[in-house]
Parts: structure tokens; C-alpha cells; sequence
């Protein structure tokens, strides 16, 4: 009788060796340029692909076992949220336009990063590179999922989720978020890496994940709460891949600093940007409200970001180019991109409103220097419009910044009266930007950029050439129900209505 | 700087101006007033007069600022690429030298009331 030979089992160390960097072999028919075409055109030079730490070792079979517990206790909950009328314990269906802006915007840049980490796991030849990648594009794919189905519920009682698909490649202010990850999934595989996993995942999501979440809490959204613990372990995950490439690149060769220290300055100024969209949401959507934006970046972009930096200085990098003007800004921009949303909600997704009396003095307090001088007069001046019966609506649509596809609503970082007008000739064409840093970027690769799809310039071209009814087709718009102003909306007459039907006796 | 790819990139802008039957795009701004938020589009011939630019263009755009009804048109000064320019209103876009997608600007002396200097 054959005796079986016990086989050793492998402790966990062994057995990601196994799973991941033995599967690293040398290709022996065919060359590994050929393999790996897309690794050095960039300038990026790697001398020792096996100098990459991988941070967390995961191998396959744990990292399944994790997300399908995660998975379990998140559809549990949302599951629960659904059966119990979770969307009344809302503050306000007001709230809503925030999820409805993350689901239109952000949740299909989580689908967009799934696409270029599977990307970047195939172009970059280090086992251990790969299998962190791939682990990163499962981890997206899920969380556009997850986001999906969280917001799923919402949509069978409210206006404005309905073709966030659509929405994201044809409406204006969704292109903030769809120019970005464009701009990243068509880089090469290192400065997707420098864009996503490190400006993005590093110097940003906390200023994106932490009020984003905070805000869902303290407005009753579970589901939201949920879906943000359930994506905490991967983003802690996601921020060190990020940290631990950007070294990895700086060990490797010294002439690659230069290169990564322009991505740096692009990445940052495009990911400030795209944030601003946090920043009005934070000031003005959330009904119960956290904390300010310029609250938020002080914590996340000055403290947390300025260690970072202090950090990396060893490595010859400095703070973005554009930190300090994105710090001037900060006084400004939730402002100057809430006003425009809001005058231009007849083309939104989503409801705006004029703050009310008690919103404004909290934003007095929290933005002493500038509210009341600046903008406060703004806002007063369409309430008075609205109680007249005349309420303020921009039909001069806006001009788009060829780099951040933001209208061109930011002022002069030094006068806050004056807004910004940078432009600039390419092969007989003119070009126009919102500020120096996208006009910059611009400069660096101008052929990228002049093919950048600018919603408002699409407007007055074929099919549409400037009709603005068969634009709203265009983009999935109800007008009358999926925009305009909340005090007017379907939403919120449905909203109290239901209200009132849990505490009331009311017979219609 | 040229960009850097694996094989010759060339590619054809999104915006010219064939693709606009014709026409072409102006951007306005009014320096100082901030009511609305951003310079805005117009989409015209080139063959339009200037002054049709202003009266049927910016004046309906711009109508809700208190402001615009007390403009004096004499006194207006204009940045075209925000360089100083003087526009001959009875002259048509192209002949005043306005080219797709250029940006006009234009300053009112002493009429800065709602969210501008004062």
C-alpha cells in the first residue's frame, strides 16, 4: 500500500511567493519588449522590477475571502435600509442632489480606474506590480457596483438617477470628473499610476472619502455610510500601492524625478479641480453640514498633505506647482462653482437652491473674509429675483476650459473680482483655460488636449447646433423634474408628502 | 512639447470651425461683474456686424444685471486675447479681426455695483 507523503503547508509569506512572484517567469519565444511595449516610451527608467515592495503580500485567496465578507454585511444592510423605508430618515431629499452629482460623476471615474489598473497590470512587467494592480481593478470594479446598487434604491423614488451612464459622457459638469479619468486612462501605464494611485488615491481621497462620508452620516444616508466602510479597507490598500510606486520609481533611477515631479504638478491641479465639485457639495448640498471645504483641505490638503510632502523631500520632490494658488482659492471656489451650478440648474441632474438666512450665516462664519463681502450679494440678489417672481436663470452658456472642461468661473487668484482668462495658439488654433496650471498642461502635450469632447462646444455643433430642447433629449434632462430649483421640485413635494404619511392620519 | 507616444500621433482638433456650419464661436465676459458666472458662448457668422454682436447677443444674454441698462456704449473699453482693442461696431467679426473661439472682454468705467470692485 502506497503511504501519501504529507506535504508541508505553506505559511502565508510562502504562499504568496508562490501565487504571485513565481508566476514572474522569463519569456523564452518572445522578447520582453515585445511582451511589454508600453514600459519605457514614457522615459521612465526601471533597473530591478524585483525592488518593488509589495506592500500588503495578498495573495488571491485571502484577498476573495475579505471582500466576500465585506460584500455580505454591505447587502445585508442595504437590504435592511430598503425594507424599512431607510431614504424618510433623510434630513432632506435636498441631500440628495450630492449622491446624485457622486453617481453621475465619481462613480463612473471608479469604473474608469478598474479599466486602467487591469491596464497597468498588463503593461508593467513586475510580478508583484501586477498582482497589486489587478487586486486595485477588482477593488474599483466593486465599488462602481456597490455605489450603483447603493444608489439603486434612491432611484425608485427619486428624479435625476436614471441615466447617470448617459449623463456622465454628455452633460457639462460630469465632464470635470470624465475629462480627468480620460485624461489617466490614456497615459501611460507609470503616469496613470502617478495620476490615480498616487495624486488621486494619496494627496486626494481623503478630501473626497472622509466629508463625502461624514456627510452621508450626519444626513441619515446608511446606505452611503455602508458602501464608505465597505470601500475604507481598499482605500487604505489603494494609498499605500500609490506611496510605494512613487518611491519605487524615485529609487530607481535619478532622472526619473523630473518626470515624475511633472506628473506631480499636472495630477495635483487636475485632481483640485475635479474636487471642487466636493467643495459646493459640502458647503451647500449637504442640509446638516460637517464641516467647511476650506475646513476639509486645511485637515487633508495643508496638514496631511504638507507631511507627505515633507516626506518625499528626501526624494527631491517638492509640493505641487500649483499648491499655493489652489490654497488662495480656497476662500472661493465652493462659492464661484455653487453659483454657477445653481444658474445654470435648467441643465442639471440634480436640484439646486439659494441658501437660506441660517445656511448663509454659517457660511459667513466659516468663510469670514469673503462671504459676505463677495458672495453673499450674489445670493441675496437672486433670492430678491425669485420673491419677485423673477427668478435668476444664466442662459449664456458658459465657456469650457480646454484642459479641466470647467466653465470658465474662477477668478484671478490675487482678485477675487476678476476672473481668469489665460489663453493660447496651437497650429493656428486658439484654445482657452481657467487658469495657468490647465493652460500649463496644455503646453505640455497640446495634441492630447485639442481633441478634448467640451460639452458646451458639442452644443452648437451637429446634431444639435445650439438647440437646447434637443440637447435636454440629448442628455437624459426631464425638464421640469430633474432640474431646477428643490423648493419647486417633485422631489421634495414627495418627500414631505411621505414624511407626513409616517407621523400623520392624513386622508388624501 | 511634443507629446511622447510609441508611433507618430497625429490627430485633427474637435473644435474647428468647419464643424460649426459656418459659423463661429465667440467668448464674452464682462470684467468685474460676476452675476454671471462665466464668460459665455456666442455662436455666429463671421459675417455678422459687431453691433448685432452686442445688441442681439450680449444685450438679451446679460439682461438681468441691473447694471447693463446704465452702460454708455462710448465710454466701453474691450480686450480682444486680453489685449486692448478698439471694435468698429459697423464692421462685421471677420473684418474686425475676430477669429473662432477668441475671447472678448469688455470694461464699463464707474459701473461696478453688483459683486464687482465696490
Amino acid at each position: 500500500m502506497d503511504m501519501k507523503v504529507k506535504q508541508k503547508k505553506l505559511n502565508k509569506k510562502e504562499k504568496y511567493t508562490v501565487q504571485t512572484r513565481d508566476l514572474g517567469w522569463e519569456p523564452t519565444y518572445q522578447s520582453k519588449d515585445k511582451i511589454f511595449p508600453y514600459v519605457e516610451y514614457e522615459g521612465i527608467k526601471i533597473h530591478d522590477w524585483d525592488k518593488w515592495e509589495d506592500p500588503f503580500r495578498l495573495s488571491m485567496d485571502s484577498y476573495w475571502k475579505y471582500q466576500a465578507e465585506k460584500e455580505r454585511k454591505y447587502y445585508a444592510i442595504l437590504d435592511s435600509f430598503a425594507q424599512t423605508n431607510g431614504h424618510l430618515n433623510l434630513t432632506s431629499a435636498r441631500y440628495l442632489s450630492a449622491i446624485k452629482i457622486f453617481q453621475q460623476a465619481i462613480t463612473p471615474g471608479e469604473y474608469a480606474a478598474h479599466k486602467g489598473f487591469a491596464r497597468a497590470g498588463r503593461e508593467f512587467p513586475g510580478a508583484g506590480t501586477q498582482v497589486a494592480c489587478q487586486m486595485q481593478s477588482i477593488d474599483e470594479i466593486r465599488h462602481a457596483q456597490t455605489q450603483v446598487h447603493g444608489v439603486s434604491n434612491y432611484n425608485k423614488y427619486y428624479n435625476g438617477f436614471h441615466d447617470f451612464t448617459q449623463q456622465r459622457d454628455r452633460i457639462w459638469y460630469t465632464s470635470l470628473a470624465r475629462s480627468f479619468f480620460d485624461d489617466a486612462t490614456s497615459a501611460g501605464p507609470f503616469e496613470f499610476m502617478i495620476a490615480i494611485g498616487f495624486s488621486f488615491e494619496y494627496v486626494l481621497t481623503n478630501l473626497l472619502f472622509v466629508p463625502f462620508m461624514s456627510g452621508a452620516a450626519y444626513n441619515g444616508d446608511i446606505a452611503s455610510v455602508t458602501f464608505g466602510f465597505s470601500a475604507q479597507s481598499d482605500e487604505a490598500r489603494h494609498m499605500t500601492l500609490g506611496l510605494e510606486c512613487i518611491k519605487f520609481m524615485l529609487e530607481q533611477d535619478p532622472d526619473n524625478l523630473p518626470i515624475v515631479q511633472g506628473w506631480i504638478d499636472k495630477w495635483f491641479w487636475r485632481g483640485i479641480r475635479l474636487l471642487s465639485l466636493v467643495g459646493s457639495m459640502m458647503d451647500y448640498m449637504l442640509p446638516k453640514k460637517v464641516m467647511s471645504w476650506k475646513e476639509a483641505w486645511q485637515i487633508y490638503g495643508v496638514e496631511n498633505g504638507g507631511a507627505l510632502f515633507n516626506d518625499l523631500a528626501r526624494y527631491g520632490i517638492r509640493p505641487p506647482k500649483g499648491w499655493e494658488d489652489a490654497d488662495k482659492a480656497m476662500d472661493h471656489v465652493s462659492h464661484q462653482l455653487m453659483l454657477g451650478l445653481h444658474q445654470w440648474n435648467f441643465g442639471t441632474s440634480f436640484h439646486t437652491d439659494v441658501p437660506t438666512e441660517e445656511e448663509m450665516d454659517w457660511l459667513s462664519a466659516k468663510y469670514p473674509d469673503t462671504f459676505d463681502k463677495y458672495y453673499r450679494p450674489r445670493w441675496n440678489f437672486m433670492k430678491e429675483q425669485a420673491e419677485k417672481g423673477k427668478p435668476f436663470k444664466n442662459m449664456g452658456l458658459p465657456k469650457l476650459c480646454q484642459v479641466c472642461q470647467s466653465p470658465g468661473l474662477y477668478t484671478e487668484p490675487d482678485d477675487p473680482t476678476m476672473l481668469c482668462h489665460r489663453e493660447t495658439v496651437f497650429e493656428n488654433e486658439k484654445y482657452q483655460f481657467c487658469s495657468d496650471h490647465c493652460m500649463d498642461i496644455f503646453n505640455n502635450e497640446p495634441e492630447k488636449y485639442v481633441q478634448a469632447y467640451l460639452p458646451m462646444n458639442q452644443l452648437f455643433q451637429a446634431p444639435l447646433y445650439g438647440d437646447l430642447n434637443a440637447w435636454m433629449d440629448w442628455v437624459s434632462l426631464r425638464d421640469g423634474v430633474d432640474n431646477g430649483d428643490y423648493e419647486l421640485s417633485e422631489d421634495k413635494k414627495n418627500f414631505d408628502k411621505w414624511r407626513n404619511d409616517v407621523k400623520s392620519n392624513s386622508v388624501d | 512639447m511634443p507629446i511622447k507616444s510609441t508611433k507618430k500621433y497625429s490627430v485633427t482638433p474637435r473644435d474647428i470651425q468647419k464643424n460649426f456650419n459656418g459659423k463661429q464661436l465667440t467668448y464674452v465676459s464682462w470684467d468685474h461683474h460676476l452675476l454671471f458666472s462665466a464668460p459665455f458662448i456666442l455662436c455666429l457668422s463671421p459675417e455678422t456686424q459687431f453691433s448685432e454682436l452686442v445688441d442681439e447677443g450680449i444685450l438679451p444674454t446679460l439682461q438681468a444685471d441691473p447694471d447693463l441698462d446704465k452702460i454708455n456704449w462710448h465710454e466701453v473699453t474691450w480686450l480682444k486675447a486680453n489685449k486692448p482693442w478698439v471694435p468698429d461696431f459697423s464692421k462685421s467679426l471677420a473684418d474686425n479681426g475676430l477669429v473662432h473661439k477668441d475671447q472678448i472682454r469688455f470694461h464699463t468705467p464707474n459701473l461696478n455695483t453688483l459683486c464687482g470692485t465696490k
